[in-house]
């Protein structure tokens, strides 16, 4: 009998959860992986493409800081994509997983767009702006109201729900267009009428200040509202939430429809406020970033400053990169894989901690 | 007379294009049924795209027999996309990261390494290759030419991956993970290694889907642009198939036909469907898996359900 509980076989490490981790630790982790990441890719540039990995990484910064419109654009780059980010946080606090922002922002844009092609020059410039900006607000709430009405309803799966949506806006905008377009043409071009105002002579100065006041706002509102505690419960469990009194179906409802509504408020900015026209590639991919970004920001809008920097920062520094080094377009996007595979790696050792086999108990 | 060819001509091109489908989906339903929702699919398939065209520029010049350069670009393609599979269980399996960001960082990963590996690639001969690819009936005048060895192989492994969901042990095994892991867990499965193990295979099978698709159903390099937008479909058909392979076949001869049912329809005169309506064609296999995905959510039918903990991370130490 003692001879077989000496035989016993100690695994070499087990996980544990961890309860807290020091803010300054997490902080560490996170950035050595991402220097970690950096460091992989300074590795993989000069193995594969020959090239001087210092050179990858003065381009990579030069991408952003080079020039003076270099930092406006990524200001600019900085303020869509966190405006986007904003609007998924709350029906990620909510465990809604909520992947058709990018649809969302779609119909917000196409939403505008419409206003403006439909009614430029016919109604007063101040009220084609409101008009723009309600429809957008509405389009996107709308698109976000389906799947959470059927989600609240039938608990129907909203993650693959709001991706067809997705697609769905997008034929719908080719749709509009080759109704709008005259023959033979296949974009719309520049919309006269409806251009938000530019604040001393910038056209990204508004934009910016609008997305600041949304995010520190959309922290109160989470943080600090009946609402925001809501939605907080809801998304740690459904059953506590029926327990407490909370009706479920209500908050999931209200929050897509928040979540919706900002979502179109981004496409009524990046159409008034930066490319007067639209396109089907007009959102890009960024209501996919965006998930990334709220979620790397721990669903924190503060946090989300710094986030969507590193996202934008990344991807403007390795396109300069691509250019520098005449290497193909698509070199940004295998960079910013490359560390977000790290940053959501380094998550474990965040959340949970290894216990090694300690040679005293094995004797 | 005519409309009848042309819809005959439609059909057989909508077929073999379904095929990209069914890749995607029955490599995405293995891994679904072991409680993976991979986002990264559209990825995925870039990749194994990628992989698979440039073990073809290595090889084709090299006086290696043909069959044996198609062989070993399925593999390639295979393993560069199983490679993929087994970064994506590194992080969601060991690391317990979030399923739906790793899938969308697969995919934004994918994607970019597929452009990036395409543009070098300027070497093949993409109409040459795909006579490789439709291997038996490649030179036949009939509208056969269009059914390359790959379409075979993507319904053979449909029915395979079929059988051992429903009629092995293995397959009641990966679906008790999939159902539930902690209990597979307490009857002695061995979880992660399952799941490892599914991941990189319905990776890799998923991956051929890219392939095919640039390969043996496009022949040119450009196709590489609307692998993603597929992969996306992909996941579509996995909902619509109710997460079984065999039904995954039909549906994806349905998604083809839809898919390519835009570029056919306004051209056929005799219908009278306006150039304008193409977009919304285009539409019709995202609405029809979305009005799929609202009635088996509202009937509620236990065997039509998605696996039970799909999406979430199994920890054995959590209550």
């Amino acid at each position: 009998m003692q001879n077989k509980e000496e035989k016993v076989h100690e695994p070499l490490f087990h996980v544990s959860k961890r309860s807290s981790m020091p803010l300054w630790e997490s902080t560490a982790i996170r950035v050595a992986s991402i220097l970690l990441a950096l460091l992989l890719c300074g590795l993989l540039v000069a193995l594969f493409l020959g090239k001087n990995p210092a050179d990858f990484y003065v381009s990579l910064f030069k991408g952003s800081f080079g020039s003076q419109r270099k930092i406006w654009k990524l200001l600019k780059d900085i303020a869509v994509l966190l405006c986007i980010s904003v609007a998924v946080t709350p029906a990620f606090r909510m465990k809604f997983w909520n992947i058709g922002a990018e649809g969302q922002t779609l119909v917000g844009a196409l939403a505008s767009a419409a206003c403006m092609y439909y009614l430029g020059g016919k109604i007063p410039e101040a009220a084609l702006i409101a008009l723009m900006f309600v429809s957008s607000v509405l389009a996107g709430a709308v698109w976000g109201l389906f799947p959470a009405v059927c989600k609240a309803l039938w608990n129907t799966n909203e993650t693959l729900f709001t991706l067809m949506m997705n697609y769905v806006a997008t034929f719908f905008v080719a749709f509009c267009l080759i109704k709008w377009t005259p023959d033979g043409s296949s974009s719309l071009g520049i919309l006269e009428h409806g251009h938000l105002p530019r604040l001393f002579g910038n056209e990204y100065i508004l934009l910016i200040i609008v997305v600041v006041l949304l995010t520190v706002g959309m922290y109160i509102y989470l943080d600090y509202s009946k609402h925001g505690y809501e939605i907080s419960v809801v998304g740690e469990s459904n059953r506590t939430a029926c327990y407490i009194g909370i009706d479920v179906k209500k908050v999931i409802i209200r929050t897509m429809l928040v979540s919706g509504a900002v979502c179109g408020l981004a496409g009524f900015l990046i159409v008034g406020a930066l490319d007067h026209s639209i396109t089907t590639e007009t959102v890009g991919g960024l209501g996919f970033t965006a998930i990334m970004v709220s979620w790397l920001a721990k669903f924190n809008p503060l946090l989300m400053f710094v986030t969507s920097f590193l996202i934008v920062f990344l991807n403007q520094g390795a396109s300069q990169v691509s250019q520098s080094f005449n290497i193909s377009n698509a070199f940004p996007n295998v960079v910013v894989g490359i560390i977000l595979f790290f940053i959501i790696g380094c998550e474990f050792f965040i959340n949970y901690k290894i216990n090694f086999r300690s040679r005293k108990e094995v004797k | 007379m005519t409309v009848l060819l042309k819809i005959l001509d439609y059909l057989l091109s909508a077929v073999p294009l379904g095929m990209t489908f069914l890749y995607g989906s029955v490599g995405e339903i293995l891994i679904e049924k072991v409680g993976h929702l991979n986002l990264g699919i559209p990825g995925v398939m870039c990749v194994g795209a990628a992989s698979g065209c440039a073990a073809l520029q290595a090889m084709y010049e090299s006086g290696i027999p043909s069959a044996l350069i198609v062989i070993f670009s399925i593999l390639a393609a295979f393993a560069g996309a199983a490679m993929m599979g087994a970064v994506y269980s590194l992080l969601t399996v060991t690391l317990k990261a979030n399923q739906n960001v790793t899938g969308l960082a697969m995919t934004t990963f994918g994607v970019g390494m597929m452009k990036f590996v395409m543009s070098k690639l300027t070497n093949i001969r993409y109409l040459y290759a795909l006579k490789l690819f439709r291997f038996p009936f490649a030179e036949s005048d009939n509208s056969l030419k269009y059914c390359g060895v790959m379409v075979f192989l993507a319904v053979i492994i449909a029915v395979v991956a079929s059988f051992i969901l429903n009629r092995t042990r293995t397959g009641l095994y990966i679906k008790a993970i999939g159902e539930n892991p902690a209990t597979a867990d307490a009857v002695g499965i061995n979880v992660n290694g399952y799941k490892y193990a599914v991941t990189c295979i319905g990776c890799g099978i998923s991956g051929l889907g890219g392939l095919f698709y640039i390969m043996d159903y496009a022949g040119s390099q450009e196709a590489y642009l609307s692998i993603e937008g597929l992969g996306w479909l992909s996941i579509a058909l996995v909902i619509f198939a109710l997460w079984k392979p065999i039904v995954s076949i039909f549906g994806s001869a349905l998604f083809g036909a839809l898919y390519v049912a835009g570029s056919y329809i306004p051209g056929i005169r005799e219908l009278k469907v306006s150039m304008a309506a193409t977009p919304l064609l285009k539409m019709l296999p995202y609405v029809v898996t979305i009005i799929v995905l609202i009635i088996i959510s509202a009937r509620n039918k236990k065997e039509n359900q998605p696996p039970q903990s799909l999406g979430m991370t199994y920890f054995r130490e959590e209550r």
